[in-house]
């Protein structure tokens, strides 16, 4: 089947918002991948130092000026996606098969595993997601990347166990799911054959949309000292190390601050438009 | 259901949930992998000041009797010593936490006063130029961090149009209010002193908008889904056929089942601005709770970092007990069914 000519992509693509939230997905991606390509500074990544250049405003040379040690913001951004969608991409591969997998047990099996599963995610929703994320960083040793990773799938994984949760519950009494009972199905065949592939839209979605969400989380966590380290140019780093010098030099903070409500705004509306295709509410 | 029976289940079920909660804290603390003592001088402690710190902290006993330990203090208001500010962790919570909550409280009203109307506004006239308008504010909204709109609200309205202050809680100027409730607006109203009530109100303004600007997103965006859902309704067509105004309809028919699903998620916005709190509170160097938790973060200091984890949620947990109860007022029917 041609994606492109089946009736959930019309749909999709009737919505002018869904449309331009795809396109800045695909740029953003397109641009992280092919980063040293299209960068006019790509060595200005690592701890490179240009002292005659240092703290220039937006100019031609330099579209969104030059930082403290001259090294340009706009290169730096660009880098700074790649960190931010390998944030995105590593967190949700941790954190939804988890909830997932938690999810499909307890509402199908139900009884005691039911109780057991749902205290434990109502215990891990009852903390504010940020919240948790900071007391683990601030538990593990040094911050960094793949330790902020951790902490934020660690908040996570609770709402795909919670939807999850409620669609199997919803579906598990459907004539398909008890002919597969009578045939002798095992649990693990019908949780996962029967029930999970029902849940896609939903996921899909809610992954869609959490890419996002993750992605602010992350830089909310770097841009307190608690990510990726220097001189990984990562965004919310580059907005916090600007922040300190407002209101002089506003490029320093407000282009990196902008480009993650950019990547942020892509997702939701891609997000919002599967929402709408699928008839799904996450 | 009695409303009476709700009430002491709902409240049974938050501290249920806050003991599993300072479980899971808990046992975060104690079995990540390092040696939380040693972290906490950092690499040049000799190995008898580090032994030190695990006696005082317990950490040579078994993971149960700690625990224990843990909860029999924290219900004698004993959370250890800090080892970042070398101070008991309960006074510097009752330094710092009442700043925390004027200024969430302060996000809260904003988040209702603002996130509703402008709801309102685009339900009720749907697919106009208003309704655009503030579809795209509540866009803007959600998907913008907090920290950003921190720096964007600094830089237009302290800067570039000075009407705001820039930072602490109030001018250095005045005299402070003597310490009642830690909340200066409360404070300095028992004092009588309408200046300082004036100038900390102000100074909360900037600062609550930004921790409040996903959460009024968030609001502005459900209620207007509900209430076209509700204006699709056969009373609101009957109230049309009776020529009442549009006025009257949205405001006495429509708003209140309309808003019912808007309320039951308010506590899923306060976490959001629980931990908003963080960010804004470092912009705006504001001297409350989550500046100091970020700062125990940094130190590494155990007890801090477990304190502040527990105060944040055991706020929101009240906040949604709270919630909980508005919407048994507002629907007491679904509430009360099962």
């Amino acid at each position: 089947m041609n994606i492109f000519r089946s009736k959930y992509f019309y749909k999709f693509s009737q919505n002018p918002l869904s449309v331009i939230g795809l396109i800045i997905v695909s740029l953003v991606v397109f641009m992280a991948v092919f980063a040293p390509i299209i960068t006019p500074f790509p060595e200005h990544v690592g701890p490179f130092t240009d002292f005659a250049n240092k703290s220039k405003p937006p100019s031609l040379k330099y579209i969104f000026g030059t930082d403290k040690i001259g090294r340009d913001i706009f290169t730096r951004v660009i880098y700074g996606y790649r960190i931010s969608l390998t944030l995105g991409i590593v967190v949700l591969s941790i954190a939804a098969p988890i909830g997932v997998t938690m999810g499909l047990c307890a509402g199908y099996i139900g009884k005691k595993t039911e109780i057991i599963l749902m205290r434990i995610t109502d215990i891990f929703l009852a903390i504010p997601a940020l919240v948790l994320a900071l007391a683990i960083i601030g538990l593990l040793d040094r911050p960094n990347l793949f330790y902020t990773m951790i902490a934020v799938s660690m908040a996570w994984w609770p709402w795909y166990t919670r939807l999850i949760y409620n669609i199997t519950r919803s579906i598990r009494a459907e004539g398909y799911v008890a002919a597969a009972e009578i045939m002798g199905a095992s649990k693990l065949h019908i949780m996962f054959k029967e029930i999970l592939p029902n849940c896609l839209p939903s996921l899909l979605t809610k992954i869609t949309l959490d890419l996002g969400f993750v992605i602010l989380v992350g830089s909310s966590l770097s841009f307190l000292g608690l990510g990726a380290q220097a001189p990984t140019p990562d965004l919310g780093t580059m907005v916090a190390k600007g922040a300190s010098l407002l209101p002089d030099a506003w490029w320093f903070s407000l282009f990196p601050g902008f480009a993650i409500l950019i990547v942020v705004l892509g997702f939701n509306l891609v997000g919002d438009g599967l929402k709408d295709m699928f008839d799904v509410d996450v | 259901m009695l409303a009476f029976q709700y009430f002491i289940k709902r409240i049974g079920v938050s501290i249920i949930v806050f003991f599993g909660v300072s479980v899971v804290i808990f046992c975060l603390a104690r079995l990540i992998p390092g040696d939380p003592a040693r972290i906490a001088l950092g690499p040049f402690a000799t190995k008898e000041m580090v032994e030190q710190l695990r006696e005082t902290l317990h950490l040579n006993e078994s993971i149960f009797i700690q625990y224990k330990i843990f909860i029999v203090n924290l219900f004698h208001g004993d959370l250890g010593i800090s080892t970042y500010t070398k101070r008991p962790v309960l006074v510097d919570l009752i330094n710092y936490f009442p700043a925390t909550f004027e200024l969430v409280l302060m996000s809260g009203t904003l988040m209702l006063l603002i996130g509703m109307p402008l709801g309102i506004l685009s339900g009720t006239f749907k697919n106009t130029i208003i309704d655009h308008i503030s579809r795209i504010i509540s866009l803007l909204g959600v998907v913008t961090p907090s920290f950003l709109w921190a720096i964007i609200l600094m830089l237009l309205f302290a800067y570039l149009f000075p009407i705001f202050p820039v930072s602490e809680r109030m001018d250095e100027t005045l005299d402070p209010p003597k310490l009642i409730t830690g909340l200066l607006l409360i404070d300095s109203l028992i004092e009588g002193s309408f200046k300082v009530f004036w100038d900390s109100f102000v100074h909360l303004i900037l600062p609550g908008l930004a921790i409040a600007m996903p959460a009024i997103g968030n609001v502005s965006r459900l209620t207007r889904t509900n209430l076209s859902d509700i204006y699709d309704k056969q009373y609101i067509e009957f109230a049309r056929s009776y020529a009442f105004s549009n006025f009257k309809i949205a405001t006495k028919y429509a708003l209140k089942p309309a808003s019912i699903p808007t309320v039951t998620i308010i506590g899923l916005d306060f976490a959001f601005m629980l931990g908003n709190a963080f960010l804004v509170e470092t912009v705006f160097v504001w001297p409350g709770m989550a500046k100091y938790g970020v700062e125990v973060i940094l130190a590494k200091d155990l007890n801090g970092i477990v304190a502040t984890a527990l105060v944040f949620t055991s706020f929101f947990l009240i906040i949604n007990m709270l919630v909980d109860f508005v919407v048994l007022y507002l629907n007491p029917r679904i509430v009360l069914k099962d």
